[in-house]
């Protein structure tokens, strides 16, 4: 206890950063994952293989190398700290997650609907903005929930080039204390402190789609 | 009748899985407070023949991995084995030395933890670190340095006193709590490791990286458009770290060191490693 009371300034300030992180990469890997899943599923050839490229190759690096590539690549042309590049990874990889997921729910919607909405004189983009995405989300919702989870615990990887998160602040703490157990105790019941609301709140919206 | 047999069932699961997390939480505090608890390092040593020591691997001219070999290679690696050898002389009891890379800021846990019986990985003698671990005397003398681009114009870590530079360190150095003192409105930007440390001073992240001089002197070395500016600005000479209370196995590190001093083994190492070193007087770091 002792620990947290003298390093609760650094704690609350890891804290932030691994929440406003968070939040910036949630928002732009929704936007990102659902425009790629939208393009996946165009009729026009050359746009769904331009959306499947970007999937498979942000899916299929890990996100230390995209973070990395950021940090020490990237800003030697255009300067950027760590905490940015490590977001823009995290928004890019989780992305494709997102777009995997939001693409399963769109092809679950049975394909007589856009046809009929087409033939309502519904443009493409109408259809799915009103009829297909809010059902596509709908079932979606479960494994989004996972990924939003998945995106707060892999905000850790801005430890890894100074960005001043939650990790990060824990590491220098138990550096200069020496109270390695403690210290990663603490940081472990910070996250829990994001993730379990958000879990819930998933949940609760989930069973308010059900009953809708 | 469907519906309290569910329910009942939920309830034992729960009791039973409770139970399980509260005895795994019981059982890891005792092993982790056994672990902590007086062991003899000399005594495991020599019971096991073997002695553990954690190096760096990715310090130039002190511990780096050979990716060939998978080996690390360096000047403290090579203080280990001749300590092994010399102590072993001294015991009577045949010894092997085996090596682990460490971090700088894993390297603690785990000789508290025993995964390592010591350690010699660039690590200073700080009072802070003597109150957990157990050093031996100094085996080498080092400061702290910056190491920046030759075109920067900064002349010493006065001129980074500055909001507008950034300084890179390394998490669990004492370089990362010392550089405040010394440029308390610079920023630091820190990072795992001295191999990420210098990619992040190549790319722009940071103006200057700083750390003790001679780990400094391995990168000047390699990267000619970067060199130490300002010579060292503290004094904190290397020890070789053991577990809290292992006076006996402290006593015979010693001992090995002062042999290998006199006999002339220190001195070689020193001339193996660090005299192709640009900049450095490495007759200085002579025993006498």
């Amino acid at each position: 206890m002792a620990l947290l009371q003298d390093n609760f300034p650094t704690f609350l300030q890891g804290f932030g950063y691994t929440l406003l992180s968070s939040l910036i990469a949630l928002v732009g890997s929704m936007i990102l994952g659902t425009g790629f899943a939208i393009m996946q599923i165009m009729p026009q050839k050359w746009v769904r293989k331009l959306g499947n490229i970007y999937v498979q190759i942000f899916r299929n690096i890990p996100l230390l190398v995209i973070t990395f590539f950021f940090f020490l690549v990237v800003s030697k042309y255009v300067k950027m700290s760590g905490f940015t590049s490590g977001t823009i990874a995290l928004m890019l990889y989780t992305s494709a997650f997102i777009a995997e997921t939001v693409r399963a729910g769109i092809l679950s919607i049975e394909g007589g609907q856009m046809e009929g909405a087409r033939a309502n004189g519904l443009t493409f983009g109408q259809a799915m903005q009103h009829i297909i995405l809010p059902q596509a989300f709908r079932v979606a919702l479960p494994s989004l929930g996972n990924q939003f989870i998945n995106l707060v615990k892999n905000s850790s990887i801005l430890a890894f080039v100074g960005g001043l998160d939650l990790m990060y602040q824990g590491n220098m703490i138990a550096a200069n204390t020496f109270e390695t157990f403690g210290t990663y105790m603490i940081v472990g019941v910070m996250y829990l402190i994001i993730t379990l609301p958000l879990s819930y709140y998933i949940q609760h919206l989930e069973r308010k789609l059900k009953q809708a | 009748m469907e519906k309290a047999r569910k329910r009942q069932f939920g309830i034992i699961a729960t009791i039973v899985l409770a139970a399980v997390i509260v005895l795994g939480l019981l059982w890891a505090t005792a092993t982790a407070k056994k672990n902590t608890a007086h062991q003899d390092t000399l005594a495991r040593v020599e019971k096991l023949g073997r002695i553990v020591w954690g190096v760096k691997a990715d310090t130039k001219l002190f511990g780096l991995m050979n990716t060939k070999t998978g080996v690390p290679e360096g000047f403290d690696v090579d203080i280990a084995k001749a300590l092994t050898v010399q102590i072993s002389k001294q015991t009577g009891v045949p010894l092997s030395a085996q090596f682990v890379p460490v971090s700088a800021s894993s390297k603690m846990q785990l000789i508290k933890n025993t995964n390592i019986d010591g350690s010699v990985s660039t690590m200073t003698i700080t009072p802070e670190r003597e109150k957990i671990i157990d050093f031996t005397k100094p085996y080498f003398d080092a400061g702290q340095s910056i190491l920046v681009k030759k075109d920067s114009g900064i002349q010493s870590v006065k001129d980074m006193n500055d909001a507008k530079y950034t300084i890179i360190v390394v998490v669990g150095t004492t370089a990362a709590t010392e550089i405040a003192k010394f440029a308390p409105k610079a920023k630091v930007l820190a990072v795992q490791d001295y191999a990420t440390g210098m990619q992040a001073l190549k790319s722009g992240q940071g103006q200057a990286m700083s750390t003790d001089n001679a780990i400094l002197y391995g990168f000047a070395t390699e990267n000619p458009a970067y060199h130490i500016a300002g010579g060292t600005f503290t004094h904190g000479p290397y020890g070789i770290a053991f577990d809290n209370h292992q006076g006996p196995m402290v006593r015979q590190a010693n001992q090995a060191l002062a042999t290998i001093k006199k006999n002339g083994v220190y001195n070689q190492l020193i001339k193996k490693w660090f005299s192709d070193v640009p900049g450095l007087d490495w007759h200085s770091l002579e025993a006498k």
